[in-house]
């Protein structure tokens, strides 16, 4: 177990609906479910496999206790953010929000599953976009088709060759992005302070160690 | 000119549904005078529309019957049909109220013997069965109306139709003459009991109300499974008219919903519970039931009704709210959702869906013409802001009957207690 893992397991104690209250974002509305299941059958992808647990049953997996079957499930990170369920939820939970804060606490555990295509988007993405303030797209599509070996990435790139052509030529996209040449923010350090700071007070917050 | 004897120890009472027929009774029979006003052209409100009553599963006729009794036989109670409150002005103890009568182009000449309805040709929606079926212009809105009299739709004026109507009465009742008039009356106190309105289902866009024929309303169904009804009792699908034999029911259409009603209706779990006995009655066991529920809300003595329909085989109970239906190629609707006993995914064919939607009050958006308290869903609330107006039945809450009856007592009580203090003050 990570270490803020098993620092939470241990303020929590038994408790983990006052942990997801307390750290996950939007954590506290978890309590106004009254399992309906209209998010259930309202999501897209939950009559397709991939959802293990539909949201309506996380919020009742969390009130049951259950820890290690609730943080480590691929469940939230299926969620394609359509809405769906969040504007038709009758106690109007923001369950899109719910569903990313446990992805991200989660991960910030250390228990999430690991090659997990989401998660592996989500982290490049953050890494690219907060280095300068603007998101290199050359080398996010380079990190993204490349993830599955050379060969998988030369073919994603050759099939999507048009798409990036126009794309450059409408401005949209610059090659020398692929040198560290592009947009970049103009006050990158003031960028990163912003950040620390973020994290320093959603550490203070939460009650977490300073990262 | 209609003639209106009100002083200011008269009692107003809005609304001749069940709840504004109690409220009237209570207070004439204690001797006090009462003008009931009501803006259908018939009395019993909502209650007249049902097939049969949880939890005695009697026919509401029958309760109602009584009540008009007990109105015919008391001269203390004038009642007004076609008639609206457009105003009220002054305060406890001494208001003045506007009423707005519509005509109905018949007088009390009428026996009800229907040769008008006979003569004309033309037809209007009938609303009295919710629109599921036609009138002809000339009707009786239906079998047990109080007054018995005939209406004309308004629209008749002016046509063949009228100069028809007018001569097939034996009577001399058709008068076309009649003209809408507004006729100001003097009250001390006033009832409001003008009850509530099924929930728009269209509202609820997952279940495609009014795309899918067969989707329905639980008011619907009452219609339909009416002898009186446009079916004549027989439970038939809008689509094809092919007998309903496998029929979904959809708790809270709209209740205990942040985006459409917030509150619990309460009587909508009963209302769907009663309703699996028309299907059982109609078709025996072949009749299928399904009640698709968040949890079923038969409150105190009606858990025996509950735990009846329970032990029912030819009723399912889904601990499920169904997210979306969708129509197959034979215009079957199928509920999608899943089940919270397990989480498992379904998608269920039926041959009917039949929404329990939720009670809005009628109040809502229509401007009481006075200065009312009411809570976050509209109904009124007992307040002392109020002053000498009083809630009763469905305005003041989402009620069945026998609640609708006790909230009715209570509102002439106060009512009485206020025109009281205004005949000791004029002693
Ligand atoms: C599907 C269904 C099934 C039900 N089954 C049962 C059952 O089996 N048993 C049971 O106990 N209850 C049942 N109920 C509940 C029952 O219908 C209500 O409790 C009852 O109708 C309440 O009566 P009310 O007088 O308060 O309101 P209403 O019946 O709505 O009467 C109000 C009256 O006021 C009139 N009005 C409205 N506005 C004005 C105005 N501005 N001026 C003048 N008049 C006005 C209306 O025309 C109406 O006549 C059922 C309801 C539904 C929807
Ligand atoms: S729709 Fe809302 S209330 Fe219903 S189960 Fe999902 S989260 Fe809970
Ligand atoms: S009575 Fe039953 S169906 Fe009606 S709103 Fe309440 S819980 Fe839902």
């Amino acid at each position: 177990m990570s270490d803020m893992n098993q620092q939470m397991a241990a303020r929590y104690k038994n408790n983990f609906l006052k942990e997801v209250e307390a750290q996950v974002e939007m954590g506290e509305w978890v309590k106004m479910c009254m399992q309906c299941g209209v998010c259930a059958g309202s999501c897209p992808t939950n009559f397709h496999p991939g959802w293990e647990h539909p949201p309506q049953e996380i919020f009742m997996m969390i009130r049951a206790g259950k820890r290690e079957e609730v943080l480590t499930s691929p469940s939230m990170w299926m969620c394609t953010s359509c809405y769906n369920c969040y504007v038709r939820c009758p106690r109007k939970l923001p369950i899109t929000h719910i569903m990313h804060g446990l992805a991200e606490y989660a991960y910030q555990l250390g228990v999430a599953p690991k090659f997990q295509p989401t998660q592996h988007l989500s982290k490049t993405f953050w890494d690219n976009c907060t280095k300068t303030g603007r998101v290199n797209e050359v080398k996010l599509t380079q990190t993204l088709y490349f993830r599955d070996g050379l060969m998988a990435g030369i073919k994603q790139g050759l099939a999507m060759k048009d798409v990036a052509l126009g794309l450059v030529k409408a401005k949209r996209l610059n090659l020398m992005e692929a040198l560290g040449f592009g947009h970049k923010c103009k006050d990158i350090k003031g960028i990163h302070a912003m950040l620390a700071k973020a994290r320093e007070l959603e550490a203070k917050r939460k009650g977490r160690q300073p990262a | 000119m209609t003639s209106v004897v009100a002083t200011n120890q008269t009692i107003l009472v809005v609304g001749g549904g069940i709840a504004g027929m109690t409220a009237a009774l209570e207070a004439a029979e204690t001797g006090k005078n009462v003008v009931l006003v009501e803006k259908n052209p018939y009395l019993g409100g909502r209650t007249a529309q049902l097939y049969r009553y949880f939890p005695k599963m009697c026919h509401p006729t029958c309760g109602l019957e009584i009540n008009l009794r007990r109105l015919k036989a008391n001269p203390r109670i004038q009642v007004y049909t076609l008639a609206e409150v457009t105003g009220i002005e002054g305060r406890k103890g001494d208001y003045t109220v506007n009423v707005r009568l519509t005509p109905r182009y018949v007088n009390d000449n009428c026996t009800a013997c229907g040769e008008c309805g006979k003569a004309v040709e033309a037809e209007v929606s009938d609303a009295f069965n919710y629109n599921l079926g036609k009138v002809k212009v000339a009707y009786l809105p239906h079998a047990m109306a109080y007054p018995q009299r005939y209406v004309l739709d308004p629209s008749i004026v002016g046509t063949p139709d009228a100069e028809r109507a007018k001569a097939a009465c034996k009577y001399g009742a058709v008068d076309l003459d009649q003209k809408e008039e507004t006729v100001s009356l003097r009250a001390g106190a006033i009832v409001w009991a003008t009850g509530w309105q099924p929930y728009d289902a269209e509202k609820i866009t997952p279940y495609r109300y009014g795309e899918f024929p067969n989707v329905i309303t639980n008011v619907e169904f009452e219609r339909l499974a009416d002898p009186h009804g446009p079916t004549g009792g027989k439970i038939l699908r809008p689509s094809d008219g092919r007998e309903a034999k496998n029929i979904a029911f959809i708790q809270c259409a709209g209740s205990r919903d942040e985006n459409h009603l917030r509150h619990c209706s309460r009587f909508c779990c009963m209302g769907s519970l009663k309703q699996t006995h028309y299907v059982q009655e109609a078709y025996g066991d072949e009749g299928k039931s399904t009640i698709y529920y968040i949890d079923i809300r038969a409150i105190d003595r009606f858990e025996d009704f509950y735990a009846k329909v329970k032990a029912n085989p030819n009723v399912s109970f889904v601990k499920s709210k169904v997210a979306r239906i969708s129509q197959d190629k034979d215009g079957n609707p199928v509920c999608w959702g899943v089940d919270t006993e397990g989480y498992k995914r379904y998608a269920t064919t039926h041959d009917l869906v039949v929404l329990a939607v939720g009670m809005e009050p009628s109040v809502k958006g229509v401007d009481i013409p006075a200065e009312v308290m009411a809570d976050s869903s509209g109904f009124i609330m007992a307040d002392p802001q109020n002053a000498g107006i009083f809630g009763a039945g469905c305005a003041t809450n989402a009620l069945d009957v026998n609640r609708a009856v006790q909230s009715a007592t209570a509102a002439a009580l106060r009512a009485i207690q206020v025109v009281n203090k205004v005949a000791r003050a004029e002693g």
